[in-house]
């Protein structure tokens, strides 16, 4: 894993921090800029919900199936949630071909945190038949494009998929589960979530980091925030420590910040 | 004098489930150069489905057993995203998949000119974004346009189409449905230019007289796709 990383040249590392130290980016954004956004959804009309999402260049497909299973014995009344992500060769030249591999399943756990704890899906709704039959909904993130900042835009993409999903109404009668494809109703959500993701370089937090910035990045820190600024999933990642005030300094950001990513997810 | 008009081109045929004539091809969109980080790429729309194709390379192989001292070799990878299919796939290869990747990689092979790149690899990366019928044909046409994007020089872009048989009529193209009620369907790629064929299969019952008129009805909806695919790269670099 680590030793798939790419060799950063010193020089580029060095101009890179040494603009960032100045509040500086190499492409020309502030420090708590992100890059261009767009998302469209209902874009693959064979997955109950889709979304195509970009961020800068890096790009990612979402699609979402229902299913009908069992519900775990722990949570026999709730609906299933399942975050799966692929980080397809075709994104990244140090993407390979094969079973996920720590970067790819980090990717979806933290997607999946996100969603879950923001209870933005209303899960009790998706149970049929208490203890034996659920919702599952399945989301799987395809990694189509790498440049950096995969978090924020899984994020943003499976939450765009799953307002965009629609489910058939289910009734059961006698023990038995008709599914009534004609009767479709969307997914019941609460409240949406966004996440935003941080990188630290040299003195600086800069938010959205780019894939340059992201490879010589020291410490990285990812928050997820609803609606109503709950702050639901976090993750720090990268080799050196943050302190307490850079953390916080995060939170805050993200707190203004989040409203921006928002709006994309409106209509 | 008597003159004859015949109108549309299937007098007498059944028409189809979507109303095409048995000779002709679904909608059928392609656009170059759509990702950032890709050598080269491809967006393809052909009916129902979405295929999009990555290249990279020629680039130095690190797999030594594939090495070739006098040539480069064809890697080539077909996959189908979980939400492409009505019940969910399974992420990863499965038997199908890699069939169809070892195809593709060979259809693909007589263009590209390969003794211009000893000791390396092109990668080919064939992602079905949905699925609706006809995908490795849809996967092929589109990896010649990255391929070309790419600028990996060829000798002719390959291209490829199937044709079939649906309610005893043999038709070009088939969807979905027609694969699934069909009797059956011959998957052809070609190189243009030559008229050589570079994929064959065929999958149900065809007399010889039904396989020749398919074979001969699926080169003619390669010549058309053909077109489709210098304009994508007309569009992307100019004339």
């Amino acid at each position: 894993m680590v030793n798939k990383m790419n060799i950063v040249p010193e020089i580029t590392r060095k101009s890179i921090t040494h603009l960032i130290n100045n509040e500086e980016r190499v492409d020309g954004r502030a420090m708590d800029e992100y890059r261009e956004i767009s998302l469209e959804t209902g874009v693959i009309s064979k997955a109950e919900g889709s979304a195509r999402v970009k961020i800068g260049n890096t790009q990612i497909m979402v699609g979402t199936k229902p299913q009908i299973g069992e519900p775990f014995p722990d949570t026999p009344d709730v609906g299933v949630l399942m975050t799966n992500s692929e980080l397809l060769p075709m994104a990244s030249p140090s993407f390979e071909p094969g079973p996920p591999d720590e970067r790819s399943v980090e990717l979806s756990r933290v997607a999946d945190r996100c969603i879950r704890e923001s209870q933005m899906v209303d899960l009790e709704k998706l149970c049929i038949i208490p203890g034996k039959k659920v919702w599952m909904v399945f989301i799987d993130l395809h990694i189509l494009d790498y440049d950096g900042n995969l978090m924020d835009a899984a994020v943003l993409g499976a939450v765009a998929a799953l307002k965009n999903t629609m489910i058939p109404e289910v009734k059961v009668v006698d023990n038995e589960i008709i599914i009534d494809h004609e009767n479709m109703k969307p997914l019941p959500i609460r409240e949406e979530v966004v996440m935003c993701t941080f990188a630290k370089i040299g003195e600086q937090l800069v938010i959205d980091p780019s894939l340059d910035e992201e490879e010589i990045l020291s410490a990285r820190l990812s928050i997820g925030i609803t609606a109503s600024d709950k702050i639901c999933a976090m993750q720090k990642g990268g080799d050196s420590p943050l302190t307490k005030e850079e953390i916080m300094n995060a939170v805050k950001i993200t707190e203004s910040k989040s409203k921006e990513l928002m709006k994309y997810l409106e209509c | 004098m008597i003159t004859i008009i015949t109108l549309g081109t299937n007098i007498g045929a059944k028409s189809r489930e979507d109303g095409r004539a048995f000779d002709e091809l679904r909608n059928l969109k392609i656009e170059a150069g759509v990702l950032e980080r890709a050598d080269g790429s491809a967006y393809l729309e052909f009916g129902g489905n979405k295929v999009l194709v990555a290249v990279y390379g020629p680039k130095e192989s690190f797999i030594r057993r594939f090495q070739r001292p006098d040539r480069a070799y064809i890697r080539c990878r077909y996959n189908m995203a979980p939400f492409s299919v009505d019940d969910r796939k399974r992420p990863g290869p499965d038997r199908r998949s890699i069939e169809i990747s070892k195809i593709t990689a060979e259809a693909l092979q007589p263009a590209v000119i390969l003794e211009k790149y000893p000791r390396s690899v092109i990668e080919i990366f064939i992602e079905v974004l949905e699925a609706e019928g006809g995908t490795r044909c849809a996967g092929i046409t589109a990896a010649s346009v990255a391929l070309a994007d790419a600028g990996i020089p060829m000798k002719d872009m390959v291209v490829a189409c199937a044709a079939g048989k649906v309610d005893g009529q043999v038709v070009l193209d088939l969807s979905e449905v027609e694969d699934k009620d069909g009797q059956a369907d011959v998957p052809v790629a070609i190189l243009p230019r030559s008229g050589e064929i570079t994929l064959l299969q065929s999958d149900g019952n065809l007399s010889t007289v039904e396989f020749e008129k398919a074979l001969d009805l699926a080169i003619k909806g390669c010549n058309q796709i053909s077109e489709v695919q210098k304009e994508a790269l007309k569009k992307r670099y100019g004339e």
